[in-house]
């Protein structure tokens, strides 16, 4: 099975209200709050493509970008 | 031929009118003396391809059929007293959001459970005033059977017409009493169908933006246009909005669609009016006692006529003070403590002018009521 | 398609509070219809009053928000009159099973086809706090200064006694599971009920002092426990999640048909 690679995070950050979920509970500590409250994608190289935060999101303002990384195949 | 005319009770005239006027969805809860409304239709409705259902109460009822407009049927309920209260907050819902639907209160004594199996007229300022807030409100009502089957027909009408609720105010006497009825072919009584819109898919739809002609198009659940419905003040999108002009143009529409439209509202029926100077006004099974008054005080020579009201809210004020105008007396007839007597008074030059003949015990209005108030008016003494 | 592609996005950002539980399910709820690829052009969602009935005003569906508690029988109407429609009917548990407990009862009687979720944050959001039929024993509430005394409804014994032929259980925290238990009940013919736990941190969470929503979502994680697992087997307390009841059951508007064929024949003899 293709193994999903990491595109980006794209943040809305005016949905975004902060509640810090997806921090909180992101297996690998990808993101971080920034000084103005809103999420950010602080180590995208240790994100595993889980996508659990953008599931968990109240907000919808997270979505995971991936592509197939083929080479794993 | 002989199928059309029919012996039966008022409120199978009902279910009559109903037909002809197309329903085909019908919600409801038993209720004395509205309930034959349900059973007939329970057997009729699924004959012809429509749906009937008993629901769980009043409120689920009100509720499934303003569910059952939005897909792009004519709807209707019915009940009496108790549960005319219980459906309020959602006949509000339907001016609100603007369904079109039909309620029927086949009024019983009340308050509370009151006298179910006795006639009263005890719910004019209910149907008018019953849930909150400022909004308005058409109600018909009928004092024999033919006029019981037009008036459905109309209730529909007007209900598709302005979009909104129509109330029919018919009272336990009337719903329960057998005459005859003869149902007109199709096409005889004018039917008015729904107005859809006809903005294809993918062109922005205004569910809440009147034509030029005031009136309101709509769109089916399910077809192209997806819009949100709800009974807070909502914008022409139907969004939730609490923008002062938004409220105030809501409310403001909501109010004069129909108070703007007495005049094409307005039913009546005039009985011995043209050189009246005595007048009874009256409706629903009181206006049988005050017309049989009438006819023999006319045979006797004695200028008696009787203003038939059919159509209750908007109330008929300009048309009342115009009938009346030249009275001597005018007495209202009625089965309650004066509910429309008092609009009466309000619509008249001379509101002194105005007298209650009314019966609160469950009993109807007979002549011998209405001749003991006249001989006092007249002067004839007690 | 994609998930925004069944959003009203102009509503957005939605009126919940930060971390509310409400807007996860809304999440669940339209990966769940994206995954199933439904046409929005046959979803109707029909939606009470409180926090979580606002759900409605966000999903490009044909959307109804009615008055409170009466969510189901409006849907009772769209779905009878119209059975090609698909009826989703989001509720928060104040609206489901207090105002609405008759209407949910009936519904489930019926087993007519809609799917109903309860989005059981334990309070009356909307209101400010106030204990719902969920609440349970001894919780604070602006209602219960001194702690409630009420005991709660368990929503999945009470469907299941009510006839529904669906039913289920999951939390805000387990999005997985309950996309997954959402696609299922969409698609099942019949009445289906969906309780997802969800988190008020706003009232609840403070009055209760069960801390931030991701505290809320923890406890979510710590106090279930599937069924037929391990754990639900070592400690019989944990709330269960999974899906309980699955059966095909006659629905009501096919049963409906057939009266209306034997109305016709009737008529017809
Ligand atoms: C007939 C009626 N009674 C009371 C209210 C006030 N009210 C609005 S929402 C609500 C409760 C909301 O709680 P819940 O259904 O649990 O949803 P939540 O807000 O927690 O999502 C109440 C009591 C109302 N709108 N209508
Ligand atoms: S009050 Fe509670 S239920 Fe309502 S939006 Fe806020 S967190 Fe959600």
């Amino acid at each position: 099975m293709a193994r999903l690679k990491l595109k980006e995070h794209v943040i809305n950050r005016d949905w975004c209200k902060g509640c810090g979920i997806c921090v909180d509970f992101c297996p690998k500590q990808v993101l971080e709050l920034d000084s103005k409250e809103k999420v950010i994608a602080a180590r995208p190289e240790d994100c595993i493509c889980c996508k659990l935060c953008e599931l968990r999101c109240p907000d919808l303002a997270i979505e995971v970008l991936t592509d197939r990384d083929d080479k794993n195949d | 031929m002989t199928e059309k005319i029919k012996f039966v009770q008022g409120n199978e005239a009902c279910v009559e009118g109903a037909l002809y006027a197309g329903v085909d969805f019908f919600a409801g809860y038993p209720i004395t003396p509205s309930t034959e409304i349900a059973e007939v239709l329970s057997k009729r409705l699924p004959e012809k391809g429509g749906k009937f259902i008993q629901m769980e109460d009043e409120i689920a009822s009100m509720c499934a059929i303003i569910g059952a407009s939005l897909t792009g049927h004519k709807v209707m309920t019915a009940t009496s007293g108790p549960g005319f209260s219980l459906k309020q907050e959602a006949l509000g819902y339907a001016c609100m959001a603007e369904i079109p639907c039909v309620i029927v209160n086949v009024q019983r004594g009340g308050p509370s459970t009151g006298n179910p199996t006795h006639v009263s007229q005890g719910d004019i300022n209910q149907a008018r005033w019953g849930t909150h807030g400022d909004h308005s409100i058409i109600a018909l009502t009928a004092s024999n059977h033919q006029d019981v089957f037009a008036m459905t027909v109309d209730a529909f009408n007007l209900a598709e017409t302005y979009r909104t609720p129509v109330v029919l105010l018919f009272d336990e006497a009337v719903g329960h009493m057998r005459e005859k009825l003869i149902v007109p072919e199709a096409g005889e009584i004018a039917r008015v169908d729904r107005l859809r819109t006809s903005l294809g898919k993918g062109v922005d739809y205004h569910p809440y933006l009147p034509r030029e002609d005031g009136r309101l198009p709509m769109s089916d659940f399910g077809g192209d246009h997806r819009y949100n419905v709800t009974g807070l003040f909502h914008d022409m999108w139907g969004f939730p909005s609490n923008n002062p002009k938004v409220v105030s143009g809501l409310l403001h529409h909501l109010n004069d669609k129909i108070e703007n439209n007495v005049h094409n509202i307005t039913r009546y029926k005039e009985h011995f009016m043209d050189d009246a100077e005595y007048i009874l006004i009256s409706y629903g099974s009181s206006a049988r006692s005050a017309i049989h008054i009438a006819t023999n005080r006319r045979a006797r020579g004695e200028k008696m006529g009787v203003l038939e009201l059919q159509s209750l809210w908007p109330f008929p004020e300009a048309m009342i003070r115009e009938k009346c105008a030249n009275a001597k007396a005018v007495l209202v007839v009625e089965m309650n403590m004066g509910q429309v007597m008092r609009h009466v008074k309000a619509a008249v030059d001379r509101p002194e002018n105005v007298f209650l003949v009314n019966r609160i015990d469950g009993k109807l209005i007979t002549p011998t009521d209405i001749k003991s108030l006249l001989r006092v008016i007249q002067g004839r003494g007690v | 398609m994609s998930v925004k592609e069944y959003i009203r996005e102009r509503y957005f950002p939605h009126m919940w509070c930060p971390g509310c539980g409400h807007g996860t399910i809304l999440n669940s709820l339209l990966h769940a219809v994206d995954q199933l690829q439904l046409d929005k052009k046959d979803l109707v969602m029909t939606s009470g009053i409180g926090c979580s009935a606002r759900i409605s005003g966000y999903v490009d569906f044909h959307s109804l928000h009615t008055i409170h508690g009466r969510a189901l029988a409006f849907a009772t109407g769209v779905k009878l009159s119209k059975p090609e429609l698909k009826l989703i009917v989001p509720m928060g548990d104040g609206d489901a099973l207090a105002i609405g407990g008759n209407h949910f009862i009936h519904a489930a009687r019926r087993n007519i086809d809609i799917t109903a979720i309860v989005m059981n944050n334990r309070i009356y959001g909307m209101t400010g706090g106030q204990f719902s039929p969920l609440s349970g024993a001894g919780k604070k509430a602006t209602t219960a200064p001194y702690s409630t005394i009420d005991s709660a409804f368990d929503v999945v014994k009470l469907a299941t006694a009510a006839g529904a032929s669906f039913v289920a259980r999951s939390t805000a925290y387990h999005v997985l599971e309950t996309i997954d238990i959402l696609k299922k009940a969409i698609n099942h013919k019949g009445f289906s009920v969906v309780e997802i736990l969800s988190q008020c941190p706003t009232h609840y969470g403070r009055k209760n002092k069960e801390g931030n929503a991701s505290q809320m979502l923890k406890f979510q994680k710590d106090t279930t426990a599937k069924i037929g697992s391990k754990a639900l087997e070592k400690n019989p307390l944990l709330i269960p999640r999974g899906i309980f009841v699955d059966n095909d059951v006659p629905e009501y508007c096919q049963a409906y048909d057939e009266v209306i064929e034997r109305a016709m024949k009737g008529r017809k003899a």
